[in-house]
């Protein structure tokens, strides 16, 4: 799938791969014009992601070839043990986790779970959590701190799932309880935006000592369309309430909302998921390291005075 | 109290806001939007603003509870002074100062939520309380930090700690600040806990979105008015996931105990004395020293 600012740079590419095959076949020496044509793609694409639009980073963000939580936990990670339910109700599918082995530590991966195919992303539920899915992250955390191991939060959800038995199972009472009990936890807690970070959806797995977002993410209180579609009262207003949300990895580490950036291979994570993954595993090992520096209690007063303080208000 | 015209009283509620009800005076009438019944302003009042034929609560603000729960309506407020301030430079179909300048002049208030601090029966309680009436009772940085301070001020004198939430959700123009509103009264929340201190939180009509998925659900008691819409998705939205219409009573107060979440529902004429009587079981035991040996 192309989308629509990645089609020139494709139309390049394609030129390339045709001079190169050429070349092949013809034994003509093109290496002059290839090395130009190369420069050329790599000035377009630089030129590109350095000017994309909030909206366009969205895009980026839903890209359906990027890498998603089990493609993040199977390639940073030696051995996963996956872990199921919620001891209540259900195993919820669009929330995966488990202890795994990152180089020689134990570490708990929780983190929504979209789908690739159609079958996929039913069972996935489109990375929309149930309230199971939101009990069954707290328990798996809580499972966390009581063997002393850190947890990491991978999170990529366009929302909690809006559905009649959410709501009968307290869609709003699981992700509160979360919020409340991850401020508590004595372990080390890394949360990174992978993907799409929507709403209170996001936010239930996402109280950390480090939050950190991917390049091409985004987080805020709202979808772009869902905002156009309240403020505006038409759906054809998401580009601009993507700008007025300020909704970028950028925009949220200026407003202190989160801690870091993790950068993306140019052209985003989907165009070079191996190149990505290590780059994210290497973030947080280093994190990891940091962290447990700290004593416990250092690690919880730390958490909470920085929510503490996010806001802006005039007195 | 059985027909659950959620839309509908929804749109009624915005026709007859409570600055209307209060300047009218005393002799005028009160139409029950539920069953029709009409009343006159001064019994409506008496009755605390619930329908003496049917018990339809109605919608009253933060000026109302203070006055149905403290004490000859004494109380203290705190951090009067908060409004709100345009980190983002907010514009959709208006610049967001302009929208907060003229909601503030239109209701009086300065945002949607106020917090005291007063005697319920002779018992200390801080109250924090939500206005609807202020863009839809939603959730910015004002509203997150006035009620992370009352938090942390009940903690401080440990003061039990009522909060009283009726609001739309997040307020969109503050975005990633206002999601963050969830997660900060939370934190607080935990300290509050951990102190031992006891809070309440009293859901009205209506409680949903990000409010109903942090505060409102996290008392050690939580409690609603009958009726009230309760809810995380907006009645519309799930509609419109589901593609059917919603049961009937689908997210009330009501629908919302049987499933668990809520510990009773709560007749507004017994509110004061109802929490009174809980909060006074709540006190530590007194243990009687013995008496001194001769
Ligand atoms: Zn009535």
């Amino acid at each position: 799938m192309l989308l629509d600012f990645e089609q020139p740079i494709a139309a390049l590419e394609g030129k390339l791969r045709e001079m190169q095959k050429l070349a092949q076949d013809s034994q003509v020496d093109v290496s002059e014009a290839v090395e130009a044509l190369e420069t050329k793609i790599k000035a377009l694409k630089k030129e590109t992601y350095a000017n994309l639009t909030r909206w366009q980073r969205v895009q980026l963000s839903r890209h359906p070839d990027r890498p998603y939580t089990l493609d993040y936990i199977e390639g940073m990670t030696q051995k996963f043990v996956e872990l199921h339910g919620d001891r209540t109700v259900a195993d919820d599918k669009a929330m995966v986790g488990g202890f795994a082995e990152l180089d020689g530590r134990t570490v708990m991966f929780i983190g929504q779970q979209k789908g690739r195919n159609t079958k996929q992303r039913q069972l996935r539920n489109f990375g929309m959590p149930n309230p199971e899915g939101y009990r069954k992250a707290l328990r798996l955390m809580k499972l966390a701190e009581k063997f002393g191991k850190p947890i990491v939060t991978l999170i990529d959800t366009p929302g909690a799932f809006p559905g009649l038995e959410a709501e009968e199972r307290g869609q709003g009472e699981a992700i509160a309880r979360n919020l409340r009990e991850m401020f508590m936890l004595k372990v080390p807690v890394i949360c990174i935006i992978i993907g799409e970070g929507a709403s209170g959806g996001a936010l239930g797995i996402a109280i950390g000592d480090r939050v950190l977002m991917l390049e091409n993410t985004w987080y805020s209180v709202i979808s772009p369309e869902s905002c156009s579609s309240i403020l505006w009262r038409s759906w054809n207003y998401k580009e601009q309430a993507a700008e007025a949300l300020k909704l970028t990895a950028t925009d949220m580490l200026k407003a202190g909302l989160v801690d870091g950036i993790v950068k993306e291979p140019l052209g985003g994570a989907h165009t070079d998921p191996q190149k990505m993954i290590l780059a994210l595993k290497k973030t947080l090992t280093k994190t990891l390291d940091e962290l447990e520096a700290l004593p416990a209690d250092e690690r919880i007063s730390q958490r909470i005075d920085k929510f503490g303080k996010m806001g802006v208000v005039v007195e | 109290m059985q027909s659950m015209a959620w839309f509908k009283r929804q749109e009624k509620g915005i026709i007859t806001p409570t600055e209307q009800k209060k300047e009218t005076p005393d002799g005028l009438w009160y139409k029950c939007p539920e069953c029709g019944t009409v009343a006159d302003m001064g019994e409506h009042r008496r009755l605390l603003y619930t329908c003496g034929k049917c018990n339809y609560h109605d919608r009253i603000d933060s000026a109302e509870y203070f006055e149905v729960l403290f004490d000859d309506n004494r109380f203290t407020e705190l951090d009067t002074n908060l409004s709100s301030a345009d980190p983002l430079h907010f514009v959709d179909t208006k610049a967001y100062p302009q929208r907060i300048a003229a909601t503030q002049r239109q209701t009086g208030l300065k945002d949607a939520v106020r917090t005291a601090h007063g005697l319920m029966n002779g018992q200390d309680l801080v109250v924090a309380c939500m206005d609807f009436r202020f863009i839809g009772g939603s959730m910015g940085s004002v509203v997150g930090e006035k009620i992370a301070r009352a938090i942390d001020y009940a903690r401080q004198h440990r003061i039990p700690f009522l909060m009283i939430s009726k609001s739309g959700g997040a307020r969109m123009m503050e975005a990633g600040y206002s999601l963050m509103q969830m997660a900060k009264t939370s934190a607080k929340l935990a300290l509050l806990s951990e102190a031992g201190v006891p809070y309440i939180s009293l859901l009205t009509d209506p409680t949903t979105g990000g409010v109903t998925a942090s505060y409102a659900m996290l008392g050690d008691f939580n409690i609603s008015e009958p009726g009230a819409l309760i809810g995380f998705a907006g009645p519309r939205v799930i509609k419109e996931t589901i593609g059917k219409d919603l049961p009937k009573g689908f997210q009330s107060a009501e629908f919302v105990l049987e499933h668990g979440f809520l510990d009773f529902i709560v007749d507004r004429k017994q509110l004061k004395q109802q929490l009174t009587d809980l909060l006074h079981m709540l006190r530590p035991a007194v243990v009687e020293a013995p008496a001194v040996p001769r």
